[in-house]
């Protein structure tokens, strides 16, 4: 009738899913957890795994030290599944899980629980996400277990199962979130994103009828991130639903138009998220939901906002809850869900979408050059180191301006941080020990002789050259068997070998000459001189947490300094640690854990370098919060670096003065080096 | 204090692996009180000092990159350490060759156990000189040999590499790729020197692997060099040729004279250093190149690197 009416949607949209990222401690606490989440709203479950169960070990394995309950909940058998999901009907329930190496265990332990509740759900009723996607775990976030092939041969045989047996679960999120949390450029996000979901689609086209191929493609989803320049972030979303409809159309084959729609979850950004003046990171997250929210052609399915808090450790319930709430007044206070499409028409918007595409369109040809982009992890881990180094450098500069970190700095004390725990969550360390017992009790009361029969009949399946079974199979009959994560994941290291990723390092370019950096060299060859030899650092991730960005960062820019730089990529035993410090003939070492296993982790490494004789200092990055810095420096750390310490200039500037001092302590006895074992 | 490089020199005589790391840092020392230190160091364990030459075995593995060399070493090393024998892996990264720092990861990539102390895999930037391997590499693998029954020194590269590694090691060995034609190239055209063993890595790939190891048979034999052995290796499981690998390294360091290679590689990094330190200039006041070698060849043979350019220095005065 009148004008005015005529913008508005003749009805008001349905909003997203809302989820919450949630997990830690036990399955019986963090399904306390989620039942409250959906007591105040939340209308899906995203749940947090923690490492170990994510790399695929048991609480009681070594490399679970530190980390289990920490950074989301352990769950090792069906009994734990049955116990998270206890008195939450999953016929009715939406599940994302943010789980990839061990993705097909986990959907596993996910099904046989869903058979055991009281009504049992058939498999055919369940709807949810599993993460699953390898590539990037490569490149950015580190929870690998197996070498490529193996990884990709296990994604098919998911989508190749689902897709048959569970037609409304989406088998794999491509996930974009995690490259730009690693420095992408909203062009490197888009064009790597879309080369893994490439890959992913020509190896699943191998293990499915060809009839069966438009479906598979349909079941794609994407998991996106959205920073600060929320504009540009609402482009890059629309540039990524154009470029996937073509993709089906033009490589696939796809023609129905429900299958072609670019579907998607998001996380708002975390890396932006300042340790400084924290309070300031809620109107961040709150522009960054706008980016996935505010124009409806490409607007989220799904979304899970960060915690204020999370540059200083892990978020507590009520932390959450305020990013839940959010949204709830975003999607029912605010008029976004009213309208049409608002960027229509727009020429700012096409031409933003338009300069994203030819960009994303020219990168993505050149990790077809590669060979794909399992071929291209090397390059394109290279590019994301090179792309990161660069933004912290337009940060360290002032070029990139954050409010409260590099500008407008005076603050008052915030009285969020004020209470005795820094104002995050704390996992109890008696925990760990508790869960290692409860999976030792787990082991002795199944039947093993079905347990071992089900993982021998796994091997088999995985040892057959041709592939020709799928793996899901074996996989559930083990999860119903009684199996556990570590078995499962042991049972394919065995047959699949173990691997590495590249850690883009020694891709990465030398910096350009800038003053500072040149006063830093002089610096280090002053030092070099005193030393008789280059200052020589290790760089070390202990335990089994794969967020490297600053181990690299650091490691990239004391070369550029002029040191020699042993980094070794993540996941490193504290004995292999001392070792290397102790062959190498190290200078100092520095240690850098995100995950919150750093009282645990800090002081065995510690322990292992001097029991090895090395006496070399040692310093330590990552998000540690304030209250365990005293510990940790009682405990021999020299310095202790967090979020806040940006300028990664001034750190180099430290270590070098406290190399020097060490030196001088220990007078240059055998070739200048306080690592000369026992000499 | 003063006699830590004669003391650690003497611990690596009496075989204690674990004076390896304070040796390693004290030879890549430039100061001019380790460079002393490091001189009495390499007399302990010259061979006036041993009785003979160091007994460990010197490998050179070199290849391009991607050839598969960590894996190739990863496979060695275990079948070294099941046969009792100790291993020092130096790898020498020649990407750095530049004034600025290096960033060394390589050994992250061979698989050992940390608690291991038969093991030892140090990391080298090349190093500042031209066209080198680090000073210190040299003199480091000669060490090492004294404790160790193997020390490796591995590098990147096809053309230049194995000339260097050859200047040191009692046996060099080439990591090819199926399917590269590298190496083959190189090998036709001499650019190359043709190494003692050559090895076609990733058997597993089968029909390619065995081209490859025929092409490089025949251009061997077209070039005469019939005492390059060849050999397809697989170092992934099932592992296979790593056996024989081992067996025909071992042959190659039984058929050799030990004592005049190294002999040789002596006298001609003495020469080499004696360059460096006191340029052209220092060599004609020698009487020149010839007339130097001829100096070098009058020493003690036992002499180690550090005693034949001081007494090439004695002559200048």
């Amino acid at each position: 009738m009148s004008e005015h009416d005529s913008v508005h949607l003749p009805e008001r949209d349905r909003p997203w899913m809302m989820r919450t990222y949630a997990g830690h401690s036990t399955a019986k606490a963090s399904n306390e957890l989620y039942r409250r989440n959906l007591q105040k709203g939340q209308t899906g479950l995203s749940v947090a795994f923690d490492l170990p169960t994510q790399t695929g070990y048991d609480p009681d394995d070594e490399l679970a030290r530190g980390e289990v309950g920490k950074v989301g909940v352990p769950v090792s058998h069906r009994g734990d599944m049955a116990a998270l999901m206890d008195g939450i009907p999953l016929g009715e329930m939406n599940t994302s899980m943010t789980i990839n190496a061990t993705a097909a265990w986990l959907l596993a332990l996910y099904i046989v629980a869903a058979e055991d509740q009281n009504p049992p759900t058939r498999q055919e009723q369940l709807q949810g996400t599993t993460q699953n996607d390898i590539i990037k775990e490569f490149l950015a976030r580190g929870t690998y277990a197996f070498p490529p092939a193996a990884s990709m041969r296990l994604i098919a045989d998911m989508i190749a199962y689902t897709v048959e047996h569970v037609p409304k679960w989406n088998p794999i999120n491509i996930c974009s979130y995690h490259l730009q949390e690693a420095g992408a450029t909203p062009v490197q996000e888009i064009a790597y994103a879309m080369s893994n979901a490439i890959a992913v689609l020509d190896a699943a086209r191998e293990r499915v009828p060809a009839e069966r191929l438009e479906k598979v493609f349909g079941r794609i989803s994407f998991f996106v991130n959205a920073g600060v320049r929320f504009v540009e972030e609402h482009a890059k979303l629309r540039a990524m639903s154009i470029l996937w409809e073509e993709l089906g159309r033009e490589r696939y084959g796809v023609t129905d138009e429900r299958h072609l729609r670019f579907r998607y979850g998001v996380q708002v950004n975390s890396l932006g998220l300042t340790e400084a003046q924290p309070e300031n990171n809620v109107q961040r997250i709150v522009l960054e939901a706008l980016a996935v929210t505010l124009g409806r052609d490409a607007r989220a399915r799904a979304i899970q906002l960060p915690a204020w808090n999370e540059a200083l450790g892990l978020p507590r319930p009520w932390d959450q809850q305020w990013s839940l709430r959010i949204q709830q007044v975003l999607a029912y206070e605010t008029d976004i869900l009213e309208y049409p499409d608002i960027f229509e028409g727009s020429k700012v918007m096409e031409g933003l979408v338009d300069e994203l595409l030819d960009g994303a369109r020219a990168e993505m040809a050149v990790v077809a050059e590669h060979g794909g982009a399992v071929e291209a992890v090397p390059y394109m881990k290279g590019a994301l180191v090179d792309s990161h180094r660069r933004r912290i450098r337009r940060i360290e500069t002032g070029e990139h301006v954050v409010v409260g970190q590099n500008r407008f700095t005076e603050s008052e004390i915030s009285p969020l941080t004020a209470d005795a725990e820094g104002g995050i969550l704390v996992v109890d360390p008696a925990l760990e020990a508790e869960q290692a017992n409860a999976v030792r009790a787990w082991r002795s009361q199944r039947d093993q002789a079905a347990v071992d029969e089900a993982l021998a009949q796994l091997a088999e399946i995985a040892r057959d050259a041709d592939a020709s079974e799928n793996l899901m199979v074996p996989t559930i009959a083990a999860a119903r068997a009684g199996a556990t994560t570590g078995e499962w994941s042991r049972t394919l290291r065995e047959v699949f070998g173990s691997y590495r990723a590249p850690t883009g390092v020694g891709e990465a370019a030398a910096a350009p000459s800038d003053p500072d950096l040149n006063e830093l060299r002089d610096e280090v060859s002053r030092l070099q001189q005193g030393l008789g030899r280059r200052p020589k650092i290790l760089v070390g991730k202990p335990g089994l947490d794969g967020h490297s960005n600053g181990a690299e960062q650091i490691a990239v820019r004391a070369r550029d300094a002029g040191m020699d730089v042993v980094y070794e990529g993540i996941r490193l035993t504290p004995a292999q640690i001392a070792a290397s410090a102790l062959q190498e003939g190290v200078h100092v070492i520095g240690l850098s854990i995100l995950s919150g296993s750093h009282r645990e982790l800090i002081p065995a490494v510690i322990d292992a370098l001097r029991e090895s004789g090395v006496t070399a200092p040692v310093v330590v990055g990552g998000i540690i919060p304030e209250q365990d810095v005293a510990g940790l420096k009682s405990a021999g750390v020299a310095a202790v670096y967090t979020p806040k310490d940006f300028d990664i200039n001034r750190i180099m500037r430290d270590i070098v003065a406290l190399v020097g001092a060490d030196a001088q302590l220990t007078p240059i006895a055998v070739g200048g080096s306080s690592a000369n074992g026992s000499a | 204090m003063s006699d830590a490089g004669a003391a650690l020199g003497a611990r690596l005589r009496e075989r204690d692996l674990s004076a390896a790391p304070a040796t390693l840092n004290l030879l890549e020392s430039t100061a001019e009180a380790d460079r002393e230190q490091a001189a009495a160091l390499l007399g302990e364990v010259s061979p006036a000092a041993l009785g003979g030459e160091a007994p460990g075995h010197v490998i050179g593995i070199t290849g391009p990159p991607g050839a598969g060399k960590s894996t190739l070493l990863s496979a060695l090393l275990r079948a070294w350490r099941d046969g009792g024998r100790t291993v020092a892996m130096l790898a020498v990264d020649p990407s750095s060759r530049r004034s600025g720092g290096s960033l060394l990861g390589d050994r992250a990539r061979i698989d050992f156990d940390p608690a291991d102390r038969g093991v030892l895999i140090r990391s080298t930037a090349a190093g500042e000189r031209l066209g080198g391997l680090a000073w210190a590499t040299r003199a480091a693998a000669h060490a090492l040999a004294a404790a160790f029954d193997i020390v490796v020194i591995e590098t990147v590269g096809v053309g230049q590499a194995e000339t260097e590694v050859a200047d040191v090691a009692d046996t060099v060995a080439v990591v090819v790729q199926p399917g590269s034609g590298d190496v083959l190239q190189f090998l036709k055209s001499g650019i190359m020197e043709t190494p003692d063993v050559l090895v076609v890595t990733k058997a597993d790939l089968g029909q390619i692997a065995m081209r490859t190891r025929r092409d490089l048979s025949a251009a061997l034999r077209s070039l005469g060099s019939s005492r390059t052995r060849v050999l397809a290796v697989s170092s992934l499981p099932p592992a296979g040729g790593i056996e024989e690998l081992v067996e025909v390294l071992d042959e190659h360091r039984a058929g050799i004279d030990i004592a005049e290679r190294r002999l040789r590689t002596r006298r001609a990094s003495a020469l080499t250093d004696f360059v460096v330190e006191h340029g052209e200039h220092g060599l004609r006041a020698l009487g020149g190149r010839s007339a130097a070698q001829s100096l070098l060849a009058a020493e003690d043979p036992g002499l180690e690197v550090p005693g034949l350019v001081a007494a090439l220095e004695r002559r200048i005065g």
